[in-house]
Protein backbone atom coordinates (compact mmCIF):
# COMPACT_ATOMS: atom_id res chain seq x y z
CA UNK A 1 0.00 0.00 0.00
CA UNK A 2 2.92 2.37 -0.51
CA UNK A 3 2.58 5.43 -2.74
CA UNK A 4 -1.18 5.82 -2.48
CA UNK A 5 -0.94 9.35 -3.84
CA UNK A 6 0.19 8.20 -7.29
CA UNK A 7 -3.04 6.29 -7.84
CA UNK A 8 -5.05 8.95 -9.74
CA UNK A 9 -2.16 9.53 -12.12
CA UNK A 10 -1.80 5.82 -12.71
CA UNK A 11 -5.50 5.57 -13.47
CA UNK A 12 -5.23 8.16 -16.23
CA UNK A 13 -2.23 6.37 -17.70
CA UNK A 14 -4.04 3.04 -17.51
CA UNK A 15 -7.07 4.52 -19.29
CA UNK A 16 -4.96 6.00 -22.08
CA UNK A 17 -3.03 2.74 -22.51
CA UNK A 18 -6.29 0.82 -22.70
CA UNK A 19 -7.66 3.09 -25.41
CA UNK A 20 -4.42 2.84 -27.34
CA UNK A 21 -4.42 -0.93 -27.09
CA UNK A 22 -8.02 -1.07 -28.28
CA UNK A 23 -7.14 1.16 -31.24
CA UNK A 24 -4.08 -0.88 -32.21
CA UNK A 25 -5.84 -4.22 -31.90
CA UNK A 26 -8.83 -3.22 -33.99
CA UNK A 27 -6.81 -1.30 -36.57
CA UNK A 28 -3.84 -3.59 -37.22
CA UNK A 29 -4.97 -7.13 -36.51
CA UNK A 30 -7.50 -9.46 -38.01
CA UNK A 31 -9.88 -9.02 -35.07
CA UNK A 32 -13.21 -7.80 -36.43
CA UNK A 33 -14.29 -5.38 -33.73
CA UNK A 34 -15.17 -1.71 -34.02
CA UNK A 35 -12.39 0.64 -33.00
CA UNK A 36 -12.66 3.67 -30.73
CA UNK A 37 -13.48 6.04 -33.62
CA UNK A 38 -16.41 3.97 -34.85
CA UNK A 39 -17.79 3.68 -31.33
CA UNK A 40 -17.36 7.39 -30.73
CA UNK A 41 -19.21 8.17 -33.95
CA UNK A 42 -22.03 5.87 -32.93
CA UNK A 43 -22.10 7.46 -29.54
CA UNK A 44 -22.46 10.94 -31.06
CA UNK A 45 -25.24 9.69 -33.30
CA UNK A 46 -27.32 8.04 -30.57
CA UNK A 47 -26.66 10.90 -28.20
CA UNK A 48 -27.86 13.44 -30.77
CA UNK A 49 -30.94 11.47 -31.73
CA UNK A 50 -31.71 11.06 -28.01
CA UNK A 51 -32.09 7.28 -28.25
CA UNK A 52 -29.23 6.75 -25.83
CA UNK A 53 -30.86 8.90 -23.20
CA UNK A 54 -34.29 7.35 -23.49
CA UNK A 55 -32.63 3.96 -23.11
CA UNK A 56 -30.66 5.10 -20.10
CA UNK A 57 -33.76 6.67 -18.57
CA UNK A 58 -35.76 3.48 -19.08
CA UNK A 59 -33.06 1.31 -17.53
CA UNK A 60 -32.41 3.64 -14.61
CA UNK A 61 -36.09 4.02 -13.85
CA UNK A 62 -36.46 0.27 -13.57
CA UNK A 63 -33.37 -0.29 -11.53
CA UNK A 64 -34.09 2.54 -9.12
CA UNK A 65 -37.75 1.61 -8.65
CA UNK A 66 -36.90 -2.03 -8.00
CA UNK A 67 -33.94 -1.15 -5.81
CA UNK A 68 -35.84 1.35 -3.67
CA UNK A 69 -38.79 -0.99 -3.20
CA UNK A 70 -36.44 -3.88 -2.41
CA UNK A 71 -34.38 -2.08 0.21
CA UNK A 72 -37.43 -0.32 1.67
CA UNK A 73 -38.88 -3.72 2.45
CA UNK A 74 -35.58 -5.42 3.28
CA UNK A 75 -34.52 -3.01 6.02
CA UNK A 76 -37.57 -3.43 8.30
CA UNK A 77 -37.67 -7.16 7.69
CA UNK A 78 -33.94 -7.43 8.35
CA UNK A 79 -34.39 -5.55 11.63
CA UNK A 80 -37.24 -7.79 12.70
CA UNK A 81 -35.17 -10.87 11.86
CA UNK A 82 -32.14 -9.60 13.73
CA UNK A 83 -34.14 -8.52 16.77
CA UNK A 84 -36.50 -11.48 17.17
CA UNK A 85 -35.02 -14.96 17.00
CA UNK A 86 -38.43 -16.43 16.19
CA UNK A 87 -38.81 -14.22 13.10
CA UNK A 88 -35.32 -15.19 11.99
CA UNK A 89 -36.08 -18.88 12.38
CA UNK A 90 -39.27 -18.54 10.35
CA UNK A 91 -38.02 -16.28 7.55
CA UNK A 92 -34.37 -17.18 7.12
CA UNK A 93 -34.80 -20.58 5.40
CA UNK A 94 -36.86 -18.92 2.65
CA UNK A 95 -34.35 -16.18 2.15
CA UNK A 96 -31.50 -18.66 1.97
CA UNK A 97 -33.48 -20.69 -0.56
CA UNK A 98 -34.37 -17.76 -2.83
CA UNK A 99 -30.82 -16.50 -2.65
CA UNK A 100 -29.74 -19.67 -4.42
CA UNK A 101 -32.00 -18.92 -7.40
CA UNK A 102 -30.48 -16.40 -9.80
CA UNK A 103 -33.06 -13.59 -10.10
CA UNK A 104 -33.00 -13.99 -13.88
CA UNK A 105 -34.35 -17.49 -13.54
CA UNK A 106 -37.51 -15.93 -12.15
CA UNK A 107 -38.15 -14.06 -15.42
CA UNK A 108 -40.18 -16.77 -17.21
CA UNK A 109 -42.40 -17.16 -14.18
CA UNK A 110 -42.67 -13.39 -13.73
CA UNK A 111 -43.69 -12.89 -17.35
CA UNK A 112 -46.44 -15.49 -17.10
CA UNK A 113 -47.80 -14.14 -13.84
CA UNK A 114 -47.13 -10.41 -14.19
CA UNK A 115 -47.43 -9.87 -17.97
CA UNK A 116 -44.89 -8.38 -20.31
CA UNK A 117 -44.97 -4.76 -19.13
CA UNK A 118 -42.66 -3.17 -16.61
CA UNK A 119 -43.86 -5.32 -13.73
CA UNK A 120 -41.78 -8.50 -14.31
CA UNK A 121 -38.54 -6.55 -14.77
CA UNK A 122 -39.11 -4.38 -11.73
CA UNK A 123 -40.08 -7.42 -9.74
CA UNK A 124 -36.85 -9.21 -10.60
CA UNK A 125 -34.79 -6.15 -9.66
CA UNK A 126 -36.79 -5.83 -6.49
CA UNK A 127 -35.98 -9.42 -5.60
CA UNK A 128 -32.26 -9.03 -6.29
CA UNK A 129 -32.02 -5.88 -4.17
CA UNK A 130 -34.22 -7.25 -1.42
CA UNK A 131 -32.28 -10.47 -0.95
CA UNK A 132 -28.89 -8.87 -0.60
CA UNK A 133 -30.11 -6.02 1.63
CA UNK A 134 -32.13 -8.17 3.97
CA UNK A 135 -29.22 -10.45 4.77
CA UNK A 136 -26.86 -7.52 5.33
CA UNK A 137 -29.37 -5.81 7.62
CA UNK A 138 -30.02 -8.73 9.91
CA UNK A 139 -26.35 -9.68 10.04
CA UNK A 140 -25.73 -6.06 11.09
CA UNK A 141 -28.37 -6.22 13.81
CA UNK A 142 -27.11 -9.56 15.14
CA UNK A 143 -23.57 -8.22 15.18
CA UNK A 144 -24.31 -5.18 17.34
CA UNK A 145 -21.83 -5.14 20.21
CA UNK A 146 -23.51 -6.47 23.38
CA UNK A 147 -21.56 -4.08 25.58
CA UNK A 148 -23.06 -1.11 23.72
CA UNK A 149 -26.53 -2.46 24.37
CA UNK A 150 -25.64 -3.05 28.02
CA UNK A 151 -24.14 0.42 28.28
CA UNK A 152 -27.44 1.88 27.09
CA UNK A 153 -29.47 -0.32 29.42
CA UNK A 154 -27.52 0.69 32.51
CA UNK A 155 -28.04 4.33 31.57
CA UNK A 156 -31.77 3.66 31.76
CA UNK A 157 -32.67 2.81 28.15
CA UNK A 158 -35.62 0.53 27.42
CA UNK A 159 -36.05 -1.65 24.34
CA UNK A 160 -37.41 1.15 22.14
CA UNK A 161 -34.54 3.49 22.92
CA UNK A 162 -31.99 0.73 22.50
CA UNK A 163 -33.43 -0.08 19.11
CA UNK A 164 -33.56 3.49 17.86
CA UNK A 165 -30.41 4.88 19.42
CA UNK A 166 -28.10 1.87 19.46
CA UNK A 167 -29.16 -0.94 17.12
CA UNK A 168 -30.07 1.26 14.17
CA UNK A 169 -26.92 3.40 14.14
CA UNK A 170 -24.68 0.45 14.98
CA UNK A 171 -25.98 -1.63 12.09
CA UNK A 172 -26.04 1.21 9.57
CA UNK A 173 -22.60 0.38 8.11
CA UNK A 174 -23.75 -3.17 7.37
CA UNK A 175 -26.99 -1.94 5.83
CA UNK A 176 -25.15 0.44 3.54
CA UNK A 177 -22.78 -2.28 2.42
CA UNK A 178 -25.86 -4.39 1.72
CA UNK A 179 -27.37 -1.55 -0.33
CA UNK A 180 -24.20 -1.25 -2.33
CA UNK A 181 -24.09 -4.94 -3.13
CA UNK A 182 -27.84 -4.85 -3.78
CA UNK A 183 -27.55 -2.01 -6.25
CA UNK A 184 -24.73 -3.77 -8.05
CA UNK A 185 -26.64 -7.01 -8.40
CA UNK A 186 -29.83 -5.11 -9.33
CA UNK A 187 -28.04 -3.37 -12.17
CA UNK A 188 -26.50 -6.56 -13.49
CA UNK A 189 -29.82 -8.34 -13.28
CA UNK A 190 -31.70 -5.53 -14.98
CA UNK A 191 -29.52 -5.39 -18.05
CA UNK A 192 -29.78 -9.13 -18.45
CA UNK A 193 -33.56 -8.96 -17.95
CA UNK A 194 -33.82 -6.36 -20.71
CA UNK A 195 -32.01 -8.68 -23.07
CA UNK A 196 -34.75 -11.23 -22.58
CA UNK A 197 -37.87 -9.17 -22.33
CA UNK A 198 -38.11 -5.45 -22.97
CA UNK A 199 -39.05 -2.83 -25.56
CA UNK A 200 -36.63 -0.22 -24.29
CA UNK A 201 -33.49 0.13 -22.23
CA UNK A 202 -29.80 -0.51 -22.72
CA UNK A 203 -30.18 -4.28 -22.71
CA UNK A 204 -32.98 -4.12 -25.27
CA UNK A 205 -30.86 -1.87 -27.52
CA UNK A 206 -28.04 -4.43 -27.53
CA UNK A 207 -30.48 -7.20 -28.29
CA UNK A 208 -31.74 -5.21 -31.30
CA UNK A 209 -28.20 -4.38 -32.41
CA UNK A 210 -27.30 -8.05 -32.31
CA UNK A 211 -29.96 -8.80 -34.91
CA UNK A 212 -28.33 -6.32 -37.31
CA UNK A 213 -24.69 -7.12 -36.52
CA UNK A 214 -24.45 -3.52 -35.28
CA UNK A 215 -21.38 -3.82 -33.11
CA UNK A 216 -20.75 -0.12 -32.43
CA UNK A 217 -24.19 0.13 -30.77
CA UNK A 218 -23.37 -2.88 -28.63
CA UNK A 219 -20.15 -1.20 -27.57
CA UNK A 220 -21.87 2.08 -26.78
CA UNK A 221 -24.41 0.22 -24.65
CA UNK A 222 -21.78 -1.82 -22.84
CA UNK A 223 -19.77 1.26 -22.02
CA UNK A 224 -22.90 3.07 -20.83
CA UNK A 225 -23.78 0.12 -18.60
CA UNK A 226 -20.30 0.06 -17.08
CA UNK A 227 -20.09 3.80 -16.55
CA UNK A 228 -23.56 4.08 -15.01
CA UNK A 229 -22.89 1.12 -12.74
CA UNK A 230 -19.67 2.73 -11.61
CA UNK A 231 -21.40 6.07 -10.98
CA UNK A 232 -24.18 4.49 -8.91
CA UNK A 233 -21.63 2.55 -6.90
CA UNK A 234 -19.72 5.74 -6.23
CA UNK A 235 -22.85 7.53 -5.05
CA UNK A 236 -23.63 4.78 -2.53
CA UNK A 237 -19.99 4.63 -1.47
CA UNK A 238 -20.03 8.38 -0.92
CA UNK A 239 -23.18 8.14 1.19
CA UNK A 240 -21.58 5.28 3.09
CA UNK A 241 -18.47 7.24 4.05
CA UNK A 242 -20.54 10.31 4.91
CA UNK A 243 -22.98 8.42 7.13
CA UNK A 244 -20.45 6.19 8.87
CA UNK A 245 -17.52 8.56 9.30
CA UNK A 246 -17.67 7.77 13.03
CA UNK A 247 -16.29 4.29 12.41
CA UNK A 248 -12.76 3.52 13.44
CA UNK A 249 -11.08 2.45 10.24
CA UNK A 250 -7.90 0.52 10.60
CA UNK B 1 -26.58 10.37 48.36
CA UNK B 2 -25.42 6.78 48.36
CA UNK B 3 -26.76 3.30 48.75
CA UNK B 4 -25.70 -0.03 50.13
CA UNK B 5 -25.33 -3.28 48.23
CA UNK B 6 -26.23 -6.59 49.78
CA UNK B 7 -25.37 -9.97 48.28
CA UNK B 8 -27.46 -12.58 50.09
CA UNK B 9 -26.52 -16.22 49.46
CA UNK B 10 -26.02 -15.52 45.77
CA UNK B 11 -25.22 -18.34 43.35
CA UNK B 12 -24.95 -18.16 39.59
CA UNK B 13 -24.79 -21.20 37.34
CA UNK B 14 -24.02 -21.18 33.65
CA UNK B 15 -25.17 -24.64 32.54
CA UNK B 16 -22.64 -26.89 34.35
CA UNK B 17 -20.36 -24.09 35.48
CA UNK B 18 -20.69 -22.62 38.96
CA UNK B 19 -19.65 -19.01 38.33
CA UNK B 20 -20.57 -17.84 41.82
CA UNK B 21 -21.39 -19.92 44.89
CA UNK B 22 -23.05 -18.86 48.15
CA UNK B 23 -21.75 -15.33 47.88
CA UNK B 24 -22.53 -13.19 50.93
CA UNK B 25 -21.26 -9.67 51.20
CA UNK B 26 -22.42 -6.24 52.25
CA UNK B 27 -21.10 -2.99 50.81
CA UNK B 28 -21.91 -0.12 53.14
CA UNK B 29 -23.26 3.21 51.88
CA UNK B 30 -20.42 5.37 50.63
CA UNK B 31 -17.88 2.59 50.84
CA UNK B 32 -15.18 1.95 48.26
CA UNK B 33 -14.77 -1.81 47.78
CA UNK B 34 -12.33 -3.37 45.36
CA UNK B 35 -12.52 -6.96 44.18
CA UNK B 36 -9.54 -9.04 43.07
CA UNK B 37 -9.10 -12.66 42.12
CA UNK B 38 -7.93 -14.96 39.38
CA UNK B 39 -9.49 -14.85 35.95
CA UNK B 40 -12.85 -16.56 35.78
CA UNK B 41 -13.62 -16.39 39.51
CA UNK B 42 -16.90 -14.56 38.97
CA UNK B 43 -15.93 -10.93 39.51
CA UNK B 44 -17.73 -9.63 36.44
CA UNK B 45 -20.60 -11.96 37.23
CA UNK B 46 -20.98 -10.40 40.68
CA UNK B 47 -20.92 -6.93 39.17
CA UNK B 48 -23.43 -7.76 36.46
CA UNK B 49 -25.79 -8.94 39.18
CA UNK B 50 -25.66 -5.55 40.87
CA UNK B 51 -25.98 -3.81 37.50
CA UNK B 52 -29.09 -5.88 36.83
CA UNK B 53 -27.69 -7.30 33.61
CA UNK B 54 -27.84 -10.81 35.07
CA UNK B 55 -30.20 -12.62 37.46
CA UNK B 56 -28.89 -14.98 40.17
CA UNK B 57 -29.78 -18.67 40.06
CA UNK B 58 -30.22 -18.57 43.83
CA UNK B 59 -30.18 -15.92 46.53
CA UNK B 60 -30.67 -12.23 45.88
CA UNK B 61 -28.91 -8.93 45.45
CA UNK B 62 -30.36 -5.90 47.18
CA UNK B 63 -29.56 -2.28 46.50
CA UNK B 64 -30.82 0.11 49.19
CA UNK B 65 -32.82 -2.79 50.55
CA UNK B 66 -34.67 -3.51 47.29
CA UNK B 67 -34.08 -6.61 45.21
CA UNK B 68 -32.38 -5.86 41.90
CA UNK B 69 -34.62 -6.87 39.00
CA UNK B 70 -33.00 -5.05 36.11
CA UNK B 71 -30.62 -2.27 35.15
CA UNK B 72 -31.31 1.30 36.14
CA UNK B 73 -29.66 4.71 36.17
CA UNK B 74 -29.19 4.56 39.95
CA UNK B 75 -26.26 2.21 39.27
CA UNK B 76 -23.61 3.53 36.92
CA UNK B 77 -21.42 1.00 35.13
CA UNK B 78 -18.01 1.57 33.62
CA UNK B 79 -16.91 -1.24 31.34
CA UNK B 80 -13.38 -2.30 30.58
CA UNK B 81 -13.98 -1.87 26.84
CA UNK B 82 -15.16 1.75 27.34
CA UNK B 83 -18.40 0.99 25.45
CA UNK B 84 -18.76 4.56 24.16
CA UNK B 85 -21.30 5.04 21.39
CA UNK B 86 -18.94 5.64 18.48
CA UNK B 87 -21.49 7.59 16.41
CA UNK B 88 -22.06 10.15 19.16
CA UNK B 89 -19.70 12.96 20.07
CA UNK B 90 -18.05 12.96 23.49
CA UNK B 91 -20.67 15.41 24.74
CA UNK B 92 -23.58 13.44 23.29
CA UNK B 93 -22.22 10.32 24.97
CA UNK B 94 -22.15 12.11 28.31
CA UNK B 95 -25.65 13.49 27.75
CA UNK B 96 -27.10 10.07 26.92
CA UNK B 97 -28.23 9.39 30.50
CA UNK B 98 -29.58 12.89 31.24
CA UNK B 99 -31.47 12.77 27.94
CA UNK B 100 -33.19 9.53 28.92
CA UNK B 101 -33.99 11.09 32.28
CA UNK B 102 -35.92 13.78 30.40
CA UNK B 103 -33.60 16.66 31.23
CA UNK B 104 -33.98 19.81 29.14
CA UNK B 105 -31.36 20.92 26.65
CA UNK B 106 -29.99 23.56 28.99
CA UNK B 107 -29.82 21.15 31.93
CA UNK B 108 -28.09 18.53 29.80
CA UNK B 109 -25.60 21.07 28.63
CA UNK B 110 -24.83 22.13 32.18
CA UNK B 111 -24.38 18.52 33.26
CA UNK B 112 -22.10 17.60 30.39
CA UNK B 113 -20.05 20.77 30.84
CA UNK B 114 -19.59 19.96 34.48
CA UNK B 115 -18.49 16.34 34.06
CA UNK B 116 -16.36 16.96 30.99
CA UNK B 117 -14.50 19.56 33.02
CA UNK B 118 -14.19 17.08 35.90
CA UNK B 119 -12.46 14.52 33.69
CA UNK B 120 -10.54 17.14 31.69
CA UNK B 121 -12.23 16.57 28.35
CA UNK B 122 -13.84 19.98 27.81
CA UNK B 123 -11.68 20.62 24.77
CA UNK B 124 -12.86 17.40 23.17
CA UNK B 125 -16.59 17.84 23.73
CA UNK B 126 -17.40 17.78 20.02
CA UNK B 127 -14.90 15.10 19.03
CA UNK B 128 -15.94 11.59 18.07
CA UNK B 129 -14.67 8.74 20.28
CA UNK B 130 -12.47 7.43 17.49
CA UNK B 131 -10.05 10.33 17.86
CA UNK B 132 -9.59 9.80 21.62
CA UNK B 133 -6.75 7.87 23.23
CA UNK B 134 -7.56 4.94 25.50
CA UNK B 135 -7.25 7.04 28.63
CA UNK B 136 -9.47 9.75 27.19
CA UNK B 137 -12.07 7.20 26.18
CA UNK B 138 -12.16 5.83 29.68
CA UNK B 139 -12.46 9.35 31.11
CA UNK B 140 -15.37 9.96 28.76
CA UNK B 141 -16.98 6.72 29.96
CA UNK B 142 -16.51 7.87 33.55
CA UNK B 143 -18.08 11.25 32.78
CA UNK B 144 -20.99 9.47 31.09
CA UNK B 145 -21.55 7.30 34.15
CA UNK B 146 -21.39 10.28 36.52
CA UNK B 147 -23.74 12.33 34.36
CA UNK B 148 -26.59 9.90 35.02
CA UNK B 149 -26.06 10.75 38.71
CA UNK B 150 -25.96 7.17 40.02
CA UNK B 151 -25.83 6.33 43.70
CA UNK B 152 -23.50 3.44 43.01
CA UNK B 153 -20.55 3.13 40.65
CA UNK B 154 -19.69 -0.29 39.29
CA UNK B 155 -16.33 -0.45 37.58
CA UNK B 156 -15.08 -3.58 35.83
CA UNK B 157 -11.32 -3.30 35.36
CA UNK B 158 -11.78 0.22 34.07
CA UNK B 159 -8.08 1.03 33.94
CA UNK B 160 -6.89 -2.39 32.83
CA UNK B 161 -6.01 -1.34 29.30
CA UNK B 162 -4.18 1.85 30.25
CA UNK B 163 -0.50 2.63 30.69
CA UNK B 164 0.83 2.93 34.25
CA UNK B 165 1.04 6.71 34.29
CA UNK B 166 -2.48 7.33 32.98
CA UNK B 167 -3.72 4.67 35.35
CA UNK B 168 -2.27 6.37 38.44
CA UNK B 169 -3.62 9.73 37.34
CA UNK B 170 -7.11 8.30 36.87
CA UNK B 171 -6.93 6.52 40.22
CA UNK B 172 -6.20 9.80 41.98
CA UNK B 173 -8.95 11.53 40.04
CA UNK B 174 -11.41 8.81 40.95
CA UNK B 175 -10.46 8.98 44.63
CA UNK B 176 -10.77 12.72 44.83
CA UNK B 177 -14.21 12.61 43.22
CA UNK B 178 -15.20 9.81 45.54
CA UNK B 179 -14.10 11.74 48.65
CA UNK B 180 -16.33 14.64 47.70
CA UNK B 181 -19.47 12.71 46.74
CA UNK B 182 -19.06 9.42 48.66
CA UNK B 183 -20.88 7.26 46.20
CA UNK B 184 -20.62 3.56 46.96
CA UNK B 185 -18.12 1.96 44.59
CA UNK B 186 -17.53 -1.63 43.57
CA UNK B 187 -14.29 -1.70 41.62
CA UNK B 188 -12.89 -4.83 39.97
CA UNK B 189 -9.21 -5.08 39.14
CA UNK B 190 -6.41 -7.50 38.43
CA UNK B 191 -3.87 -5.18 39.95
CA UNK B 192 -3.19 -5.76 43.67
CA UNK B 193 -1.61 -2.32 44.12
CA UNK B 194 -4.62 -0.65 42.61
CA UNK B 195 -6.97 -2.71 44.75
CA UNK B 196 -5.25 -1.62 47.97
CA UNK B 197 -4.64 2.00 46.98
CA UNK B 198 -8.29 2.71 46.20
CA UNK B 199 -10.18 0.65 48.73
CA UNK B 200 -11.72 0.76 52.15
CA UNK B 201 -11.94 -3.00 51.86
CA UNK B 202 -10.55 -5.52 49.40
CA UNK B 203 -12.58 -8.59 48.51
CA UNK B 204 -10.45 -11.52 47.41
CA UNK B 205 -12.25 -14.07 45.28
CA UNK B 206 -11.42 -17.69 44.51
CA UNK B 207 -12.16 -19.69 41.40
CA UNK B 208 -13.97 -22.94 40.63
CA UNK B 209 -16.40 -22.41 42.10
CA UNK B 210 -16.32 -18.60 42.16
CA UNK B 211 -16.54 -17.60 45.81
CA UNK B 212 -15.49 -15.11 48.44
CA UNK B 213 -12.18 -16.12 50.06
CA UNK B 214 -11.18 -13.24 52.22
CA UNK B 215 -12.07 -9.65 53.03
CA UNK B 216 -9.12 -7.42 53.89
CA UNK B 217 -9.57 -4.05 55.58
CA UNK B 218 -7.42 -1.22 54.30
CA UNK B 219 -7.06 1.07 57.29
CA UNK B 220 -4.93 3.64 55.56
CA UNK B 221 -5.83 7.32 55.92
CA UNK B 222 -7.48 9.47 53.29
CA UNK B 223 -6.63 11.27 51.13
CA UNK B 224 -4.39 8.62 49.66
CA UNK B 225 -1.11 10.05 48.48
CA UNK B 226 2.15 8.93 46.99
CA UNK B 227 3.65 8.70 50.50
CA UNK B 228 0.92 6.26 51.45
CA UNK B 229 1.50 4.28 48.28
CA UNK B 230 5.17 3.93 49.24
CA UNK B 231 4.64 3.42 52.97
CA UNK B 232 5.42 0.19 54.89
CA UNK B 233 1.77 -0.02 56.01
CA UNK B 234 0.68 -0.05 52.40
CA UNK B 235 3.26 -2.72 51.58
CA UNK B 236 2.05 -4.88 54.46
CA UNK B 237 -1.57 -4.82 53.31
CA UNK B 238 -0.49 -5.28 49.73
CA UNK B 239 1.44 -8.40 50.73
CA UNK B 240 -1.58 -9.83 52.50
CA UNK B 241 -3.75 -9.29 49.44
CA UNK B 242 -1.04 -10.68 47.19
CA UNK B 243 -0.85 -13.84 49.25
CA UNK B 244 -4.59 -14.25 49.33
CA UNK B 245 -4.78 -13.92 45.55
CA UNK B 246 -1.75 -15.87 44.46
CA UNK B 247 -1.53 -18.54 47.12
CA UNK B 248 -5.12 -19.62 47.22
CA UNK B 249 -6.09 -22.74 49.13
CA UNK B 250 -6.41 -25.73 46.81
CA UNK B 251 -9.77 -25.73 45.10
CA UNK B 252 -12.78 -26.65 47.13
CA UNK B 253 -13.51 -30.34 46.82
CA UNK B 254 -17.11 -29.86 45.67
CA UNK B 255 -16.08 -28.24 42.39
N1 LIG C 1 -22.88 -15.66 29.82
C1 LIG C 1 -22.10 -16.68 30.21
N2 LIG C 1 -22.36 -17.94 29.80
C2 LIG C 1 -21.61 -18.97 30.22
N3 LIG C 1 -20.55 -18.86 31.04
C3 LIG C 1 -20.24 -17.64 31.48
C4 LIG C 1 -20.98 -16.48 31.09
N4 LIG C 1 -20.44 -15.39 31.68
C5 LIG C 1 -19.40 -15.86 32.39
N5 LIG C 1 -19.28 -17.19 32.30
C6 LIG C 1 -18.27 -18.02 32.97
O1 LIG C 1 -18.39 -17.78 34.35
C7 LIG C 1 -17.10 -17.72 34.96
C8 LIG C 1 -16.94 -16.42 35.67
O2 LIG C 1 -16.92 -15.39 34.70
P1 LIG C 1 -16.60 -13.87 35.05
O3 LIG C 1 -16.66 -13.12 33.79
O4 LIG C 1 -17.47 -13.42 36.15
O5 LIG C 1 -15.10 -13.97 35.57
P2 LIG C 1 -14.13 -12.81 36.01
O6 LIG C 1 -13.76 -13.06 37.42
O7 LIG C 1 -14.73 -11.50 35.68
O8 LIG C 1 -12.87 -13.09 35.10
P3 LIG C 1 -11.88 -12.05 34.42
O9 LIG C 1 -10.96 -11.60 35.50
O10 LIG C 1 -11.17 -12.87 33.40
O11 LIG C 1 -12.70 -10.96 33.85
C9 LIG C 1 -16.10 -17.92 33.84
O12 LIG C 1 -15.67 -19.26 33.87
C10 LIG C 1 -16.87 -17.66 32.57
O13 LIG C 1 -16.41 -18.47 31.52
MG1 LIG D 1 -14.32 -9.98 34.26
Amino acid sequence: MRNQKNLPGLRVISFVLGLLGWYLVTEYTAIMLPGPQAVLQKFMAVAQSGVLFTDIAASLRRVLTGFLLGTALAIPIGFVMGWYGVARGLIDPWIQFFRMIPPLAIIPLAIITLGIDEAPKIFVIFLAAFLSSVVATYQGVIGVDRTLINAARVLGAGDRVIFGRVVVPASLPFILVGCRIGLGSAWATLVAAELIAAQSGLGFRMQQAQLFYDMPTIFVSLIAIGVLGLLMDRVVQWAETRLTSWQERI
Amino acid sequence: MSADIHFRGVSVRFSDLQALKDFDFHIRPGEFVTMVGPSGCGKSTAMNLVAGLLQPSAGEVLVSGRTVRGPGPDRGVIFQQYALFPWLSVRENVEFGPRLAGKSRAERRAISDRYLRLVGLSDFADALPKVLSGGMKQRCAIARAYAADPQILLMDEPFGALDALTRIRLQDQLLSTWSSDRRSVLFITHDVDEAVYLANRVVVMGARPGRLLEVIDVDLPHPRTEEIRLSPDFAAIRNRVWHAVYHQPSQAGAA
